[in-house]
């Protein structure tokens, strides 16, 4: 995220770091026309959307409000994300949980029909290729969705894990939902407003929870979850029905759910402890260490049958080398690769993302430390700029998450 | 530091129309602020030379594109800078940024406001906001810098791509 202010206004007013500008003139630059854009890409621009290069995707990293007022907006009314660029998977067939369970740490047969959870694709050294919310529709269908940047690489891992199952007789098939975009509905006015447009009674359906169901008219797939901490909704809408009902839900709040971009969604996440992909989870990192052991169900731990499970359950058992922790800090806020040094000075890990908390005004940083010095308290340096600055590891989330539970 | 910086993103939507008194200035098509007199880096910083001293700071454009302001680090007071090279970072809420130096010599005054409020930057970049006031050993390169007309044209070129 560093560069100079010219990088900086050259990000944000979506032009590409561009080797040679004389070649490619004031025309439109290719690498922008090879950006795949929403079906709502119009609506954002219309509605000020700074658009930005994100996965492959033209994004808005932030509408005309701040990206603080937004962050803070999303908690106190609520936010509307085009999340559309993530991918939505549906698996079905007879032996669909089966051929899952190999690929994810879930206990993906003993979710009840109609509820999910967070869960991690890993590698056979117990690494993760990606997170995703695994939803169980029934028996036999299993709604998936993953991160727009790893789509290419998560896809290609299914499907050849999908030719062996099948090659011995495995029932399953996929559908990549391509004809569907996706809303996220954030904050404490989601559902009321949601609740206009649907006559299912949304008062019934919890945290985790799987609907298909009408929404303004349209077949949707709706989840009770969320990237923000604060209750809310991901709607999976056919595409020819998104705009109408993104202009829908803004017109029902009355203005007070307000577009938000990828910028509020980061701080937003970061404010709820919650992992980004590519930073603070990689292909090296075990969902032990990122902290996710409770997302691997306890007949998994005590049966395997994952890839890298191994692994993964000789960390449970002796406890892993290094943890992720969140951070308070002094002075600048840390960034990824910051280095973090117990009070000696001496190397104890390092931060994958931080920034400045919108909701609570000071520092938050996450990262990964040696065990030993996890614990809630512990005083660290985090050097920046070749200065060192005071930093203590903290509770996570930041912001008390508002997830809708019973 | 919060409060004010709450009271900056008010400061910032009022911008324009505090600068309206103002009789040399120039509005570019992005809307920021170009004062008349003053000498721009194309990295979007400014200098002001006033007799033995430059003061340097970064302009509207730039803080507009950053956002909030929530950190500042700068030098201290006798260290050197030299021309295009970084001498301090802004955090916004998203991002870091070098700050480049404009011209080279030696810094005569810090403004240590900036540590405190952050959100100077943001509400007065080119008063209140500014960073560093230097004592120019090469003043020649002060002819390098773009003027006003020339740096609008180049934010304008910006909001275009």
């Amino acid at each position: 995220m560093r560069g100079g202010l010219w990088q900086l206004g050259q990000s944000i007013t979506r032009r590409l770091a561009q080797a040679d500008k004389k070649t490619i003139g004031r025309r439109c630059f290719a690498s922008d026309a090879d950006l795949k854009k929403t079906v709502l890409y119009d609506f954002h621009v219309v509605n000020g959307g700074k658009m930005v290069p994100f996965a492959g995707w033209s994004m808005p990293i932030q509408y005309k409000d701040s990206i603080m007022d937004s962050t803070v907006n999303c908690r106190e009314n609520g936010s509307l994300f085009d999340v559309s660029h993530m991918c939505g998977l549906s698996l079905k067939g007879k032996d669909t949980i089966p051929f899952l369970e190999k690929l994810v740490i879930a206990d993906v047969a003993g979710l009840a029909p109609g509820t999910g959870s967070l869960t991690v694709f890993t590698n056979e050294k117990g690494g993760a290729i990606d997170d995703s919310v695994v939803t169980k529709v029934t028996n036999d269908h299993i709604y998936l969705v993953v991160n727009a940047g790893c789509r290419d690489k998560d896809l290609a891992h299914i499907e050849e894990h999908m030719k062996s199952f099948k090659s011995k007789g495995g029932d399953v098939s996929w559908h990549i939902h391509d004809e569907r975009s996706l809303l996220a509905l954030q904050g404490p006015l989601a559902a009321p407003v949601l609740q206009y447009l649907t006559k299912d009674d949304l008062s019934k359906m919890y945290f985790g929870e799987f609907r298909v169901l009408d929404i303004n008219g349209a077949p949707c797939f709706l989840t009770r979850t969320g990237y923000t901490g604060e209750d809310g909704f991901e709607i999976s809408v056919p595409s020819e029905n998104a705009l109408d009902l993104a202009k829908a839900l803004l017109e029902k709040s009355e203005g007070k759910i307000r577009l938000t971009g990828l910028g509020a969604r980061d701080s937003l996440r970061l404010e709820a402890g919650l992992c980004l992909y590519g930073n603070d989870m990689e292909q090296h990192t075990t969902p032990v260490e990122a902290g996710l052991t409770w997302a691997i169900g306890k007949r998994r731990r005590a049966e395997g049958g994952f890839l890298g499970a191994e692994v993964i359950l000789k960390q449970i058992e002796e406890g892993p080398k290094i943890r992720r922790v969140g951070f308070f800090s002094s002075g600048p806020p840390p960034r990824s690769h910051s280095e973090i040094q117990d009070s000696n000075g001496q190397n104890i890990g390092e931060i994958t993302s931080g920034g400045f908390s919108p909701c609570l005004k000071k520092n938050i940083a996450m990262g990964y430390v040696k065990t030993g010095n996890h614990k809630t308290g512990t005083n660290v340096k985090i050097v920046i700029r070749g200065k060192s600055y005071d930093g203590v590891v903290t509770k996570m989330p930041f912001v008390p998450s508002k997830y809708y539970k019973p | 530091m919060a409060l004010r910086m709450w009271a900056s993103s008010t400061a910032n939507a009022l911008r324009v129309s505090s600068t309206v008194s103002r009789t040399n200035f120039s509005l570019s098509r992005c809307f920021s602020t170009v004062l008349e007199g003053l000498k721009y880096a194309s990295s979007h910083e400014w200098v002001k030379h006033e007799g033995s001293v430059a003061t340097i700071g970064i302009t509207d454009h730039a803080q507009d594109h950053l956002g909030e302001v929530v950190f500042v680090d700068l030098p201290d007071s006798g260290t050197s800078v030299s021309h295009g090279s970084s001498f301090g970072a802004v955090e916004s809420v998203k991002a870091t940024s070098d700050i480049n130096s404009p011209i080279s010599g030696e810094i005569v005054e810090v403004n240590t406001k900036l540590s405190e409020t952050p959100g100077l930057i943001n509400s007065s970049p080119y008063e209140d906001g500014w960073m560093i006031k230097v004592k120019p050993s090469n003043p020649s390169e002060l002819e390098s810098l773009l003027g006003a007309k020339e740096y609008t044209k180049l934010c304008d070129e910006e909001e275009i791509h």
